[in-house]
């Protein structure tokens, strides 16, 4: 039981609540820096570092912090690791850091890392929180990089800046300019819907059937 | 709510506790990481000074200061410099500028090579640019455009033509669909080196390789 709870806890931000496609947050840096499958990487893995490391952090002291402030005192702590990861990015990958430009001090905005802190660490135990983060922060990782992918392959023929097509493929430009991700974003959420819906009918299906044969 | 409502000085020390551990963790990320950073930033221009120069293997770092151009690897505040490169005998190759100036979208910073003695341009490389992907970022990615200023003139001054109809020394194609962008580095190398025209030396005059300079190693 205690296994699957934590499983559960983990899955949850990676499918059923995944925070892009089922809860709809962090939609500014999931448009702004998806033209590209290595800068959706790297913003995903910064988002990751933030929102574990800041998990951790609210759900150890909850019971320290008082209901009064803690908003103040998670906006602080994310800052916090926003700001070690601003400058990490910076020292190793000078070329992403460019690239993700204001992005990356504008984690801190992200409300998907505030909402998780408001929602969920602050009320479970430290082992439940780092768990749920790090489903949220898989699910926020891969929702990136599959926008980042499509974008990238349709818009430049390349992944990872290998080409793909060879000389002769036209690339799609929009794609990987701002009203690409819109178009993305909304296929993505499209079949997300479509695949809810499905899976909801048949459940009820399953149900009808069930009742029948009793 | 079954507990008291805890006191303002409870609350005061919180987020005092709270910002002063954030920002000794500040600090300590940004002393641990500047060495990199500042190091990574000297290679990055560096490498740009050697792709604008060819043949450069040594260079250092000019200012303009009270009326001539002085060897200064510090700079004062606001002081803009120059970059010389020095082939293998230590002779005198040209001058790297850098310049910047709005483009389609934000500020382009630029770095063109530049040799008084046959008055050319010998190479640009874009710095820094957010110019539309696909489009406007061809003032780097395009090689024929990038290509197009080695031994460019610049008598009296580069001129951005259609692709296809350059015909004179000066002249240079535009790149179709971001003619904008194509015509902001030309004009920013223009306005660039019409400040520093006055400033340098005669061609021969150069300030010579310093000693100290050697690979031209220092930041």
């Amino acid at each position: 039981m205690k296994k699957n709870e934590s499983y559960d806890e983990f899955i949850k931000g990676i499918w059923r609540d995944n925070p892009v496609f089922v809860q709809v947050l962090g939609m500014c840096p999931m448009l702004a820096v998806t033209n590209s499958a290595i800068n959706a990487i790297a913003m995903g893995m910064a988002t990751f570092f933030v929102l574990v490391g800041s998990s951790f952090l609210v759900s150890s002291f909850r019971a320290w912090i008082p209901k009064q402030v803690r908003i103040s005192c998670f906006i602080i702590i994310i800052a916090t690791f926003v700001t070690v990861a601003d400058y990490t990015l910076l020292a190793l990958v000078p070329k992403v850091h460019k690239e993700l430009g204001a992005f990356i001090p504008l984690i801190v905005a992200n409300c998907m890392i505030l909402g998780r802190q408001e929602a969920f660490s602050s009320r479970y135990p430290v082992r439940l929180a780092v768990l749920d983060a790090m489903g949220m922060a898989s699910g926020f990782l891969l929702a990136l990089f599959s926008l980042g992918a499509i974008r990238e392959i349709l818009g430049d023929g390349a992944l990872f800046g290998i080409s793909l097509f060879g000389e002769n493929f036209e690339p799609w430009v929009i794609m990987i300019l701002p009203p690409g991700g819109f178009l993305t974003l909304g296929i993505i959420l499209l079949f997300f819907n479509w695949f809810r819906l499905k899976k909801d009918e048949f459940l009820a299906d399953v149900a009808e059937a069930e009742r029948g044969g009793n | 709510m079954n507990a008291a409502a805890p006191s303002s000085l409870r609350l005061v020390l919180t987020l005092a506790i709270a910002g002063l551990v954030s920002g000794v963790a500040i600090i300590g990320i940004y002393e641990s990481t500047l060495p990199t950073i500042t190091a990574n930033k000297a290679r990055e221009l560096r490498e740009a000074v050697f792709k604008v120069l060819p043949g450069v293997s040594a260079m250092q770092q000019f200012a303009y200061r009270g009326g001539e151009l002085v060897v200064a690897w510090e700079l004062a505040k606001d002081e803009k410099a120059v970059y010389g490169g020095y082939d293998d005998e230590g002779g005198f190759v040209g001058y790297a500028i850098p310049g910047a100036g709005p483009g389609f979208q934000d500020t382009i910073g630029l770095l063109y090579g530049y040799t008084p003695e046959k008055n050319l341009v010998l190479g640009m490389e874009i710095l820094e640019s957010r110019e539309t992907p696909g489009l406007g970022d061809k003032i780097y990615k395009d090689a024929d455009f990038v290509g197009g200023f080695g031994a460019l003139s610049i008598e009296p001054e580069i001129v951005a033509v259609k692709k296809g109809t350059s015909s004179r020394p000066n002249e240079i194609d535009a790149i179709t669909g971001a003619t904008i962008s194509s015509k902001a580095v030309v004009r920013i190398i223009n306005e660039t080196h019409a400040e520093w025209l006055q400033k340098l030396p005669p061609p021969g005059a150069e300030p010579p390789l310093a000693e100290s300079a050697g690979s031209g190693a220092q930041p």
